[in-house]
């Protein structure tokens, strides 16, 4: 009862960014969405560990926190380079 | 000094994500936060870059003064999102960075960045580009107010 | 339901209603870098108001001290994400959407 409404609100959250990332346009639209989605998972999962009683969520939570900027940071890198392994060209004489 | 600082904290982490206090897992925690700061040290990341305690007084005087930021510019920029009539005005500026260091300026570009209204899209050397959701965003960070305080931040290890 | 009960629930629809404006913020804004801002209404006040709900609930225990480290996390990591997206569209040459007189200041 006391989870209701913030799980309602949650999961509307998710849906609504999953119509950004369906809606685009461009390739960083989406990866925000994704991103935004991802935080919201987080957070589904940290009140998931309330309702169900069970402490494992939290730890669930905080992995899937890290792997989502991970993720979207190797998602972007992916797009720039066209590969994860390289080194990044240095910045620092662009601008 | 650091490196004890830095193998407490990695203990104490080690505590709140076990949750159990057999004297087994309790050794094995401490044994692991000396073999980390002990690889950290061969990585030569235990700096105060890397463990920055030299900040922790400063950073319970900062801290406090973001969150109001953080909620006072998310509630308007919520505002602006619900109005019918979505009142942007979206603006790029070139904001000065007065911090001497890397670890300053890291400071201040990501306390631009967690403002809501306000994202900094290149961290220069002495000053960014940031885009703001509107004017008033913009003009609240042209006026320097977080600039003198991520500054006074970082001296405060002086 | 205890009062304490009654503060988290209100604690944790407040941080709902604010994912969800800036979800909607997600498909009103023009942009992509105006989008940007309303992402990061969810994970400041959104994802700060449902985690500190949570605390309440939790009490002074272990997993309050999780929830803590939970929202550290967001918040260091969440700018970092959104500054690399920032920068990645910028160099990519995605133009912003310009209000009047919103030109580059001082260049």
């Amino acid at each position: 009862m006391i989870y209701a409404p913030a799980i309602a609100a949650l999961l509307a959250t998710i849906g609504l960014a999953l119509v950004r990332a369906f809606l685009g346009p461009t390739l960083f639209d989406r990866a925000l969405a994704a991103n935004a989605i991802g935080t919201v998972a987080m957070l589904l999962l940290a009140v998931l560990e309330f309702l169900t009683g069970r402490p494992e969520y939290t730890d669930l939570a905080m992995v899937y926190g890290l792997l989502n900027v991970v993720g979207t940071i190797a998602v972007l890198k992916f797009f720039r380079l066209g590969d994860l392994g390289r080194e990044s060209p240095v910045d620092e004489g662009e601008r | 000094m650091r490196k004890l600082s830095a193998a407490v904290s990695l203990f104490v982490f080690w505590v709140l994500l076990s949750g159990y206090f057999t004297p087994f897992l309790l050794t094995a925690g401490a044994v692991c936060a000396v073999a980390v700061v002990a690889f950290a040290r061969r990585l030569e990341v235990v700096d105060p870059e890397g463990h920055p305690i030299d900040f922790s007084g400063s950073a319970l005087r900062y801290w406090p003064w973001l969150g109001v930021e953080i909620v006072k510019s998310a509630w308007d920029v919520a505002k602006v999102i619900v109005h019918p009539r979505l009142p942007i005005s979206p603006a790029l500026v070139r904001v000065p960075a007065t911090q001497k260091s890397a670890l300053g300026r890291v400071v201040y570009a990501n306390s631009i960045t967690l403002t809501p209204g306000t994202v900094t899209i290149v961290a220069g050397r002495d000053e960014f580009l940031v885009h703001a959701l509107t004017r008033a965003g913009a003009e609240g960070l042209a006026s320097g107010d977080m600039d003198r305080r991520v500054t006074r931040f970082e001296g405060a290890r002086q | 339901m205890t009062p304490a009960d009654w503060i988290s629930m209100a604690l944790l629809a407040a941080g709902g209603a604010f994912c969800v404006v800036g979800a909607v913020g997600m498909l009103r804004m023009p942009d992509f870098y105006t989008r940007m801002h309303a992402a990061s209404v969810i994970e400041t006040l959104g994802a700060g108001l449902v985690i500190a709900g949570l605390m309440v609930q939790a009490g002074f225990t272990l997993a309050s001290a999780k929830l803590a480290i939970l929202a550290a996390l967001i918040f260091f990591a969440s700018p970092t994400a959104t500054h690399a997206l920032a920068k990645a569209a910028h160099e990519r040459g995605v133009e912003p959407v310009l209000g009047e007189g919103g030109g580059e200041g001082g260049k």
